[in-house]
């Protein structure tokens, strides 16, 4: 009896793989039969394993199972992922002039006076990326998409408290931010709209280094 | 007996390339009393010798044992190189010394760490990894619960993106191996084949990345294509046996066999599936090297094949003249290391190094290659090949494709990233053993 035949048969793991191999010769396994396949096969499996668990809630009885479900409520407070296409943006707005007075209470004693940089980095300007492969990495210089600016800002500072900021406070730093760079007029106002709609300048400016390996 | 030994001496080794390489099967050819003659050792049968004393040591009982044991005080300074010991609001490496180790794993104590904001303490009762988004079933997962899966042990090297940047300087820097390439390290990880969880939260087919996040107060998070998930991603959470420490990710860490080392996200709570990537900071503008034209290189992914000398290396010096063990590491992303080659004479002649036993995939490879140093200037470099059949440039081609710096960076920093070129030692007349560029 193969009391974890429906976990993965692991690799260096010679009980496992006699176990699925048992399975897989049992009279009506075909799903086991294809787990196998797809516990040896590498990117190959993923289709194989997508088909498993959507096609067979059955399949699971016997794994471990000792996860337990959680709601999308639950998660919340951890679900911080914010997409370039703007997904993820939580409700709220700010503008420049908002951001400005945010700036100067939890920013400015690292990043400088109006972001040009003081014991962190500058936020504002940059030069040419032609100028070296040395050349500092800026917001305005390099990058790609408006939405990384909202999501670092957010989950990881100000740097002593992060994620103590407000939404409304991280749309208006981000207003702030782009404002300053000029990517922004400076009554623009950010919201979860209008935020993904902010084209960087060098959103085109990058080369995938090895396109066989993305999915 | 002594005599038999006296007939074949190294100096007669047959030199197979420049500067006094010689042959890596030098040693089994001619059996352990072979060895002993060609590293030098005589054994002497006058009996005026002067007798070997009793160290104090061997003359009373020794020290009380320990619970957890600590390398002796003589090796005090092997040590990791901090780079932000004071823990300003900034980025805090510790650098492996290559030079003052051997083998093909690193003690967890010397393990290389790069926290971008402190290690965070971690009670291991209360960490959770909630697995969610495109799945059938979102979980969320007690470390009590992970401890109960099915796990698997490997062997696997992490390097950093950044490591052996300052060899994209225009002049040479004249540091360590351990400054130069000390944010590369190699363990044997132990945990639950993330696929293992996948399987009971079901995949949705519209999942193509998913976003990994660390518990760090920087919530680092980064995105990683499906097909690697399922492949060899691992939730570990042994590191050379004995539990994660805390700067490698301890309770739990992904772990992307061969993959950038800022993608093995540590600290491990939250794993997202998405359809796309979410063009996070690391991802969209730290680890995005600057190429000459102006573009940049965006979803590295691969630590591409790689080797360095650890021994000699610089701050190690020769003696003198006579016979000394090449040795270092090979690596990488693609597999088994299939060949390694190395030179004295920056890279006019080669010889092919002995490997060590076993050389597995997406770890460390030791080389070896026996020298006879005649006391001239000599080079050592080393160049390495995988078994899919990558090898490891020339640093004029590397410099050809992605530029150099026009000014020489601080050793500390990162003016580029994935620098996987040669390494060249100049050996000096004195002895000592320089950083050079050949």
């Amino acid at each position: 009896m193969c009391t974890r035949n429906e976990a993965p048969p692991h690799r260096g793991s010679a009980s496992l793989l006699d176990c699925a191999a048992a399975e897989a010769a049992a009279p009506t396994p075909g799903l086991r039969g294809n787990r196998t396949h797809f516990s040896r096969a590498s990117t190959a499996g993923a289709g194989v394993l997508i088909a498993l668990v959507l096609g067979s809630s059955a399949a699971f009885a016997q794994g471990p199972n000792l996860g337990k479900p959680i709601s999308p409520a639950e998660i919340a407070a951890w679900d911080i992922s914010i997409m370039p296409d703007g997904s993820g943006l939580p409700p709220g707005s700010g503008t420049p002039a908002q951001g400005s007075s945010v700036y100067v209470a939890k920013c400015a004693m690292c990043h400088g006076a109006s972001g040009r940089g003081g014991s962190a980095a500058a936020l504002v300007g940059g030069s040419p990326l032609t100028t070296g492969i040395d050349t500092t990495k800026t917001i305005a210089n390099f990058w790609p998409y408006a939405t990384t600016l909202f999501d670092f800002t957010r989950r990881a500072m100000p740097w002593p408290k992060p994620r103590t900021l407000a939404n409304d406070e991280v749309y208006a730093l981000t207003a702030y931010i782009l404002a300053l760079n000029k990517l922004i007029g400076e009554n623009d106002v950010m919201n979860a709209d209008t935020l993904p709609k902010v084209r960087m300048p060098n959103r085109e400016g990058f080369i995938v280094r090895f396109p066989e390996r993305m999915p | 007996m002594p005599s038999s030994r006296s007939t074949r001496r190294w100096e007669d080794l047959e030199v197979v390339a420049r500067n006094g390489l010689l042959d890596r099967r030098a040693f089994f050819k001619g059996g352990a009393a072979f060895a002993a003659a060609i590293t030098g050792y005589t054994l002497s049968d006058s009996a005026a010798a002067q007798q070997l004393p009793d160290a104090p040591w061997s003359a009373a009982a020794g020290s009380l044992l320990t619970p957890y044991g600590a390398p002796s005080q003589f090796e005090n300074g092997v040590a990791r190189t901090l780079s932000n010991p004071k823990g300003e609001p900034r980025t805090q490496h510790a650098r492996t010394p290559h030079h003052l180790i051997n083998g093909t794993f690193t003690p967890n104590g010397l393990h290389f760490i790069i926290s971008h904001s402190g290690n965070p303490d971690i009670d291991p009762e209360k960490h959770r990894l909630v697995i969610h988004g495109l799945v059938r079933q979102p979980l969320v997962f007690t470390l009590d619960a992970l401890m109960r899966y099915p796990m698997v042990s490997r062997m696997a090297f992490v390097e950093c993106g950044g490591n052996g940047a300052p060899l994209f300087s225009k002049e040479p820097i004249d540091a360590t191996v351990q400054a130069l390439h000390g944010l590369v390290s190699c363990a044997e990880w132990t945990g639950v084949m993330l696929s293992t969880l996948l399987e009971e939260t079901g995949i949705d087919p519209k999942a193509k990345w998913l976003i990994a996040e660390g518990a760090d107060s920087l919530a680092l998070s980064r995105s990683v294509p499906m097909t690697k998930a399922l492949d060899d991603a691992m939730i570990a959470l042994y590191q050379n046996g004995e539990r994660l420490m805390p700067g490698n990710g301890y309770p739990m860490r992904l772990l992307l066999p061969g993959w950038e080392g800022n993608m093995n996200v540590k600290w491990l709570r939250r794993i997202k599936l998405v359809e796309t990537p979410a063009m996070s900071y690391y991802e969209a503008r730290t680890y995005a090297p600057i190429l000459p034209s102006g573009k940049a290189y965006q979803f590295y992914f691969l630590q591409e094949v790689k080797s360095f000398i650890t021994h000699p290396s610089p701050g190690l010096k020769l003696s003198g003249p006579g016979f000394y063990e090449i040795s270092g590491l090979a690596y990488s992303a693609n597999g088994r290391i299939a060949k390694v080659m190395v030179s004295a004479d920056g890279g006019k002649s080669w010889t092919q190094a002995a490997l060590q036993a076993p050389v597995l995939p997406k770890a460390f490879a030791r080389f070896r290659v026996p020298w006879r140093w005649d006391g001239g200037p000599a080079v050592l470099q080393s160049r390495a090949w995988d078994e899919a059949g990558n090898v490891q440039p020339t640093r004029a081609q590397i410099v050809a494709a992605r530029g150099e710096t026009k000014t020489v960076p601080n050793v500390m920093g990162f003016p580029n990233q994935h620098y996987n070129g040669p390494t060249s030692w100049g050996i000096e007349r004195s002895g000592e053993v320089k950083h050079v560029y050949a």
